[in-house]
């Protein structure tokens, strides 16, 4: 069907506001937070209602019409990148909060529900919503559930999966499909929610999420801890594990962060240090105060130069402004970055690191790891300026050099950014053909006529798309 | 096609600052325009990316990004908090400057901007006409917070509750002023359209206040306005001309350190002065940068002369809350100094608002051309200002005291909006 009478269509299904058709406005959809090349789509809708959202979906159906679903278009790897004969669709308007129930600690949000506000929602009520990736202020739960984000808290508190209790979406054809409940135990029927998060719009269209809450933590206290050398900073994540405390974020930054980070903000680091731990223990008063004991004399048995704890909010603010300027810090130094997250499992921390130190020298890029060391999860980011033709081949190079090694670590491609297309031609060096021979037929059954987001995920090889 | 490869070379100089834009759309967290809309070309990255696309060629005409680069307030909340440090504000003046050159500016505007504004004599005639019919025009709405709406229909004006213009302008009251001090800085004033025009008394605080200290007060005649309308409309030339005299009008006497009482005014004479005018003959850009590097505003002033002491403070009878404007909080980083003071008045007691560095959504010209959202973004401010139960609301820009007082008046609450300085001085 050619693009006129789509318009139109969509036009009398959602009212002319809703419908973008001019060039400039596709063109503001025809990317994302990825380094990916952009696709420009036919148009862009903003339903208001979720019954409008699923008029939309079955009509994209019934005419064969590509849709890609897009919150706040942060994620790291094209997912949000349209077909070039297809549509996207906004979630915006989709942004309440449904119920936030108390008492039962769940709570029933629409799609297009930011991540900050929802979570400081949940504040006011003394509950807590724990996933934080880097993007919450921006990023939408239903953007959230697709990726399957991650954020600091991962090693004790889980992912936003650990959440979801239940989902409403719509299937390729437009039905409405509920699994899950308010409940915390729940098996009616298949785990379909367990299908659906992470699968980057290509199973289905989310309308409403069931999230699970839990009490807000009453008390909290945060370390920085300064070494000489990679090895005793993972020594002493390895042993305050062992020491059966789980901090709620414990975060690393090598030494070419800590320098931009220094020069950016001047937030007092030695540059003479080649790695940070940052750590947080929160929970009861009581096991708190006994936990960061626990980690400070851990950390310098390791051989830490310098332990920091904060000794009031002031200053915890000041440790996280270090880790919070990570990325503008290094942001700042080139034009063009690319935030990779290649996740090892903890102990190989080292081995990854000192890995990607080889290959920032062999290719000849500049690149700064910082990340989540509890769970493994780096995120070794890459400077660069996407002009200069050869130093973006040999960024290029050094990408598919960094994935290499995280899968021969044992780890995996992406922790929590997610394939979309700048992952898909390396997906099967990770999981092999036959998995994702498996999951197309999974695709093919339930999107008979691969109308949800096409293109992405599920490619066999580098050249190879669907 | 062969005209727009002209602008797509005019855009040429944008390129290197608008590749740093890494696509990461913090942006949408602070930017009060995609906060109403949720759409990506309300927000710096989406303004950037079609801009980009029109320098790429990806678009036969200039008009849909011209249309959409005026969607903006300029509030410089997207820069202030960029992790890649995109000047986007800059890139959104030279942008519309360079797409207005290219297309031309619709005659009306043209007309006002360079036979009026840029005019002092004419601007001043046609102000004090203004004032004078404001009477026939406007009908009082609200006598606490001196509002007005308008009595016929004003197309420019839409359904706005107007705080109407001065009787008597500053420059009228006070035409200049040059006074040597013994032991102070000598301390220009630069006063600003708005003050001067409907605010007279903001103007009358900050002379107190220099006397106060005993500073040098160097106020030369014949100032005008600071250019960020012309420049906002896209109108470089106006602009330039306007930077230009002001220039030549601070020449007269030496001055240590020039205050303003307009956020606005500040901004620009700091911010973006140096950077639009860097290719200026050097003895005419050297001036400029004199003037922008002796910039502060008022209350940064006081600060550090030591007006506020802390510490032997009464309990005020009366709550004051404080709205930050953006170009004063966003663009220059100063909100703690304006707080400073209204927590050392004696008479007030200081209530932090909810969101009190959200935007006013006036934005200049946007507030005019894009009224229903600028009203949803006010609207919002002035419940977070209705939510603290204060007495009065207090901030340090003219343009928003009349955005606030505008949207206050709008949800029927008249309380008082008043400019720091001038509860500052109510208590001398
Ligand atoms: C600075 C920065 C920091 C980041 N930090 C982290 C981090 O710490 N942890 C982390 O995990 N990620 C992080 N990210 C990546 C990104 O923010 C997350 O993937 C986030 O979950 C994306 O949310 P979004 O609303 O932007 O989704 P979008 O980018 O709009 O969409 C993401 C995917 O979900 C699909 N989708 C969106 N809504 C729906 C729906 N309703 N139904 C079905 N499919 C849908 C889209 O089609 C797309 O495939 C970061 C990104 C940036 C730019
Ligand atoms: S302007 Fe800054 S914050 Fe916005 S998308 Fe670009 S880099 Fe990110
Ligand atoms: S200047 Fe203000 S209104 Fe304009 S894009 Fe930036 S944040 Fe939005």
């Amino acid at each position: 069907m050619s693009e006129k009478p789509i318009v139109k269509d969509l036009k009398a299904i959602l009212g002319a506001d809703s419908v973008l058709t001019a060039p400039e406005d596709k063109v503001a959809y025809s990317y994302d937070a990825a380094v990916v090349e952009p696709v420009i789509p036919i148009a862009v809708v903003q339903p208001k209602s979720e019954k409008k959202l699923g008029k939309v979906i079955t009509y994209c159906y019934r005419y064969g019409v590509p849709l890609t679903v897009r919150g706040a278009g942060t994620n790291l790897s094209g997912g949000t990148v349209p077909h070039e004969n297809g549509i996207v669709v906004l979630t915006g308007r989709l942004d309440k909060i449904i119920e936030l129930n108390v008492e039962d600690m769940y709570a029933v949000v629409q799609p297009g529900v930011i991540t900050a506000r929802f979570a400081r929602t949940v504040e006011e009520q003394g509950l807590f919503y724990p996933p934080d990736p880097g993007s919450q202020a921006v990023s939408t739960l239903g953007g959230n559930v697709a990726e399957n984000a991650g954020g600091l808290r991962g090693l004790k508190y889980g992912v936003t999966r650990d959440y979801v209790m239940g989902l409403e979406f719509f299937s390729a054809e437009g039905d409405l499909i509920k699994t899950g409940s308010r409940t915390v135990k729940c098996v009616s029927g298949y785990d379909l929610a367990g299908l659906l998060v992470g699968s980057e719009g290509t199973l289905g269209v989310i309308s409403r999420i069931i999230l699970k809450l839990i009490p807000y933590p009453t008390a909290r206290m945060s370390m920085m801890a300064l070494f000489a050398d990679l090895l005793s900073a993972s020594q002493s994540v390895a042993e305050i594990i062992a020491a059966r405390v789980i901090p709620a974020t414990l975060e690393f930054m090598d030494r070419f962060t800590i320098d931009a980070v220094e020069r950016f903000s001047r937030a007092g680091l030695p540059t003479d240090v080649e790695a940070v731990l940052l750590i947080e223990v929160d929970g009861h008063p009581a096991q708190v105060e006994d936990e960061a004991k626990k980690v400070e004399s851990i950390c310098r048995k390791c051989g830490a130069l310098n332990v920091r704890t904060a000794k009031n909010d002031e200053e915890r603010d000041k440790i996280w402004e270090a880790r919070r300027s990570a990325l503008s810090a290094l942001a700042k130094l080139r034009p063009t970055v690319v935030l990779e997250d290649a996740t090892v499992p903890r102990s190989k921390i080292p081995q990854m690191v000192q890995a990607i130190e080889e290959i920032s020298r062999e290719f000849n890029v500049q690149i700064g790891t910082f990340g989540h060391a509890g769970d493994g999860n780096l995120h070794p980011t890459i400077l660069t300026d996407k002009r200069d033709h050869d130093e973006w081949k040999r960024v290029e190079s050094a990408v598919e050099a960094i994935f290499d090694a995280a899968l021969k670590l044992g780890g995996t491609l992406s922790g929590e950014h997610g394939i979309g297309v700048a992952k898909a031609p390396f997906l099967y060096k990770e999981v092999g053909r036959a998995s994702i021979k498996y999951a197309r037929r999974i695709k093919g059954a339930l999107d008979s006529r691969s109308i949800l987001n096409p293109g992405k995920v599920l490619w066999l090889n580098d050249c190879h798309r669907e | 096609m062969a005209s727009i490869n002209r602008l797509i070379a005019m855009l040429e100089s944008l390129e290197d600052d608008l590749v740093v834009c890494m696509r990461c759309g913090m942006c949408q967290s602070v930017c009060p325009l995609y906060r109403e809309t949720r759409l990506e070309t309300d927000v710096a990255r989406g303004k950037l990316a079609i801009l980009d696309g029109l320098r790429n060629a990806l678009f036969e005409k200039a008009d849909g990004v011209a249309k959409r680069l005026q969607r903006c307030l300029l509030c410089g909340a997207c820069q202030a908090q960029c992790p890649s440090g995109v000047k986007s504000v800059e890139i959104f003046l030279k942008a519309r400057a360079i797409i207005s050159e290219y297309q031309g500016l619709p005659p009306v505007k043209r007309f006002i901007l360079r036979k009026i504004l840029a005019v002092p004599e004419r601007f001043h005639r046609v102000m004090n006409f203004l004032a004078h019919c404001q009477k026939l025009v406007f009908k009082d709405t609200n006598s606490l917070s001196g509002t007005s709406c308008a009595r016929i229909p004003v197309p420019l004006l839409g359904k706005r509750h107007i705080t109407p213009l001065a009787k008597k302008p500053f420059h009228e009251r006070v035409p200049s002023m040059y006074r040597q001090s013994s032991e102070g800085p000598t301390v220009a004033i630069f006063i600003g359209c708005l003050i001067d025009r409907v605010f007279p008394s903001v103007g009358e605080a900050v002379l107190k206040i220099l006397s106060k200290v005993g500073a040098g007060i160097y106020l030369p005649g014949g100032q005008l306005c600071c250019g960020i309308p012309a420049l906002s409309a896209g109108d470089w030339a106006t602009f330039r001309n306007l930077v230009r005299k002001n220039a030549e009008v601070f020449s007269g006497e030496k001055f240590d350190v020039l205050v303003t009482a307009c956020a606005t005014c500040t901004a620009v004479i700091k911010e973006v002065w140096p950077v639009m005018m860097d290719d200026e003959p050097p003895a005419v850009f050297g001036k400029i940068r004199k003037i922008s590097e002796r910039t502060v505003d008022i209350t940064e002033f006081m600060i550090k002369y030591g007006l506020v002491e802390k510490g032997k403070k009464l309990s005020g009878h009366l709550k004051v809350t404080y709205h930050d404007p953006c170009h004063l909080r966003k663009s220059l980083g100063i909100w703690k100094e304006p707080r400073a003071i209204l927590d050392s008045l004696d008479r007030y007691t200081f209530v932090e608002m909810a969101d009190a560095d959200a935007c006013c959504g006036l934005g200049g010209n946007f507030g005019l051309e894009h009224e229903d959202l600028s009203e949803g973004i006010g609207l919002k401010k002035a419940q977070s200002v209705i939510d603290t139960g204060v007495d009065v609301v207090a901030t340090t820009c003219p343009a928003c005291m009349i955005q606030l007082s505008d949207m206050l008046s709008k949800l029927g609450s008249g309380k008082p909006v008043k400019h720091v300085v001038e509860l500052y001085v109510d208590g001398l």
